[in-house]
């Protein structure tokens, strides 16, 4: 690696025949970080402007590099997005102070990047301190993301809000965030007028309404604002008047009793929002009030309807407004009616989600089924992500699903009580996944749900050649389904298995994959310690991670593999035993 | 539709006054063709805690309560939370009943949501009143007892406790009496 800019000679043969400057310029230009890493790989000048003109930095794995290689390889960043804990600690599969903790990463960027601007985070630890820190070291500091993190409260928002004088963009959604009261929100300063972006819909308290009010008034480029649930629909209306100009908005609580004039004014507030392309929020909404929105829903593509508990009757009333729909989440209080009536009014539907209302209780006979599937398949043509929760599926619906929609890039079932079979047939599901295998030529992300037999994971092998992410629970019945898996997919990259009877033998059929992979997760399977083991010692560029519950048993619980420049990870808690 | 889990409690045979459609006599075959129902779907999971499993036949009785498995279905804590807090906000609004005892100097106050049915709240009130109530019938009331538990419904009548489904009675009852001596008597006769 050559730190040093190489100059153009043009008595050299194996110069480019453009000057570095040309090269440089033209490289600036190119946005995808997969492109880049293309360019990097063609040759050393090539990799040398590239590493120049990079400004954003994506790392998927905070763990598969560190803050002293990025920095000392990219100089120039502005922007950077890291990812940390492996997916499963969503779903508490992965014990508290496991690591991917930010600070870290924000004190050598301090020091090598002080021109930082975005900062954006999923699954990582971020404590307040560290914010603090973020607030107060970079002064060009914009923009904020953080998905799914823990560790901070609303002291660390008070912080950024204090000291980051340019922010545009405070995005908090779906945090373990610990609520220290909505006092952050009068943090930002008067004369502070730059936010185009504030998400703080996870709150669980209130805010100064106030302070919202006046903060939103004053940021004239506002195009994004989520509130959180305490914002009721009066408020909200005043909220409207001062900003027309959003593209996505998230309500607060829709449910107030309202009267006629109110109605109408909030109705007046959004026929005046005419750039709306993104609703969201709408906690207790109910059918009573959706018609203040019709006006503002002709133009949304992106409807979020997943936490109002509606009947089938409310999207029956209300989906016939949204008829440029790309995108709809829902729960399954909507039932398969609700999923017909998406069926005839969503032509041009592209993802569904269908959230369980009830997820734990499994007695309830409620929720949504294979037909309702099928009834949006019918008439979404256009379908290709999908994450559907349901009781019961069966395969000859799953078949006739992808005949419909045979573009899935993302196919994620779950049919919620594990190892449920095809319960017509009382089969396994092995034929429904092996027909979006087959059918799905494009697939890119598969979860996979029901009483599954290896056979299922030979369809996946042999069919399933854009695969890049696989989630499997509960399901095969030897190692060979994994290997299947191992051995066929070429293009895949993250892997993680739960409670699945896959072993050494299987774990170590990868041992040539590992190093091609972001990772591989495996939890409650067979594995033991020796085949951990020898796996590291065969691997020493991947990371083999154990985390055992019983001292005496030899059987791993968990297992994290994954690619690694760093090498063993320094920070890693008691419970975690690198090999 | 209906849970039959409340009728099931205690000494209080509510299967008598169960509303269902159907005539008497076919509840038997009723109940027999809801478990199997039930069997398809918990098959797999038995089979499964034994270690090892092939295809899809029936396991032969469905568990009524099931443990829950960590981390499933997979759904982001936040959004767990979400309906978590709303079930929690609905319980902690109680439903609170005032309860007055012929003789007794002062009311007494419980709340409904408390209990899970008939028996649990016929318990609760022996124990607060010190007394005992006696056993339900449908066709004498309580019997063993002076004491008559009884409520006044949302149309102002005087019913008697346990002839209607729990859930139809925690939603109609305003207040709560037990009565003694003789007028218990001839509530219990079922006029």
């Amino acid at each position: 690696m050559d730190p040093k800019r190489s100059r153009n000679s043009p008595d050299s043969p194996e110069s480019t025949r453009f000057p570095d400057e040309v090269l440089e310029r033209v490289l600036s230009l190119l946005r995808s970080h997969k492109d880049r890493s293309s360019v990097s790989l063609v040759c050393k000048d090539w990799y040398n402007a590239e590493r120049w003109t990079r400004t954003h930095v994506f790392i998927g794995n905070c763990y598969s590099v560190s803050p002293e290689i990025v920095s000392g390889r990219f100089p120039a960043i502005r922007s950077v997005t890291l990812k940390g804990k492996p997916r499963f600690s969503d779903f508490n599969l992965v014990p508290e102070n496991w690591g991917a903790d930010i600070h870290q990463w924000l004190v050598v960027f301090a020091e090598k990047y002080p021109f930082l601007e975005e900062l954006r985070l999923k699954r990582m630890t971020v404590t307040d301190e560290s914010l603090e820190f973020l607030a107060t070291s970079f002064s060009n500091f914009r923009a904020i993301s953080l998905l799914s993190c823990d560790g901070f409260s609303t002291d660390g928002l008070a912080a950024i809000a204090t000291h980051c004088k340019n922010l545009t963009e405070l995005d908090i959604q779906e945090n373990d965030m610990e609520d220290n009261g909505g006092g952050w929100l009068s943090c930002f300063p008067e004369n502070f007028t730059s936010l185009e972006v504030l998400n703080f819909a996870s709150q669980q308290g209130d805010v100064s309404f106030d302070a919202l009010e006046r903060l939103v008034a004053r940021c004239k480029s506002l195009r994004v604002l989520k509130v959180d649930k305490y914002v009721k629909l009066e408020q909200l209306h005043r909220l409207l008047v001062q900003s027309p100009q959003l593209t996505d908005l998230g309500t607060g609580n829709f449910q107030q009793e309202l009267t006629p004039r109110q109605f109408a004014e909030l109705e007046s507030a959004f026929r005046n929002c005419k750039n709306l392309h993104t609703l969201s929020g709408l906690w207790d909404a109910t059918s009573l009030y959706f018609p203040v929105l019709y006006s503002a829903c002709g133009s949304l593509t992106f409807l979020n309807l997943s936490y109002a508990a509606l009947q089938s009757g409310d999207l029956v009333k209300l989906l016939p407004h949204c008829p440029n729909l790309r995108r709809l989440w829902v729960l399954d209080t909507v039932e398969d009616k609700g999923l017909e009536a998406i069926g005839s009014s969503c032509p041009l539907l592209a993802e569904l989600r269908v959230f369980p209302a009830d997820p734990f209780d499994l007695d309830i006979n409620h929720g949504v089924t294979e037909s309702g599937f099928i009834a949006v398949s019918c008439g979404c043509p256009k379908l290709h992500y999908v994450l559907y929760f349901c009781r019961q599926m069966t395969n000859a619906a799953v078949a006739t699903i992808v005949q419909n929609c045979p573009d899935f890039t993302h196919f994620r079932l779950c049919i919620m009580n594990p190892r449920q079979p095809d319960y017509l047939t009382g089969e396994p599901m092995d034929e429904a996944f092996g027909a979006v295998v087959k059918t799905c030529t494009k697939l890119q992300r598969l979860a996979i749900s029901g009483l599954l037999t290896d056979l299922t994971f030979e369809y996946i092998g042999k069919y399933a050649k854009n695969l890049e992410t696989l989630s499997v629970a509960f399901a095969g019945s030897s190692d060979w389904g994994m290997q299947c898996v191992l051995r066929g997919c070429a293009k895949l990259r993250k892997l993680e298995i739960r409670d699945s009877p896959f072993g050494n033998a299987a774990l170590l059929s990868g041992l040539a994959k590992y190093e091609s992979m972001r990772s591989l997760w495996m939890s409650a399977c067979n594995v033991t310690m020796n085949a951990c083991r020898i796996l590291a010692r065969e691997k020493p560029r991947l990371n083999v991670e154990v985390m055992k519950d019983d001292e005496t048993d030899s059987r791993v619980d968990k297992v994290y593999v994954y690619r690694s420049v760093a090498g063993p990870r320094r920070d890693a808690p008691p419970f975690v035993l690198t090999l | 539709m209906e849970n039959p889990k409340p009728y099931e409690r205690g000494d209080l045979n509510f299967k008598a006054t169960e509303l269902r459609l159907g005539l008497p006599g076919s509840e038997e075959v009723k109940r027999e063709a809801t478990s199997s129902v039930r069997n398809n779907k918990r098959a797999s999971p038995d089979m499964a805690e034994e270690g090892g499993y092939k295809g899809g036949s029936n396991a032969n009785n469905a568990p009524t309560a099931k443990a829950q498995v960590v981390g499933w279905p997979p759904i982001r804590s936040y959004r767990k939370n979400s309906f978590a807090t709303k079930k929690n906000e609905a319980e902690i609004s109680g439903i609170f009943m005032k309860v007055s005892m012929d003789g007794a100097p002062y009311l007494r106050k419980i709340d409904l949501k408390v209990y899970k049915g008939y028996s649990d709240l016929l318990k609760a009130l022996e124990n607060m009143f010190k007394l005992t109530i006696g056993e339900y019938s449908e066709r004498e009331g309580y019997k063993g007892s002076e004491y008559a538990p009884t409520y006044e419904d949302k149309d102002g009548d005087w019913m008697l406790v346990g002839d209607v489904p729990w859930d139809m009675f925690m939603s109609s009852c305003k207040r709560l009496r037990i009565m003694k001596g003789s007028e218990a008597k001839g509530l219990a006769c079922g006029v």
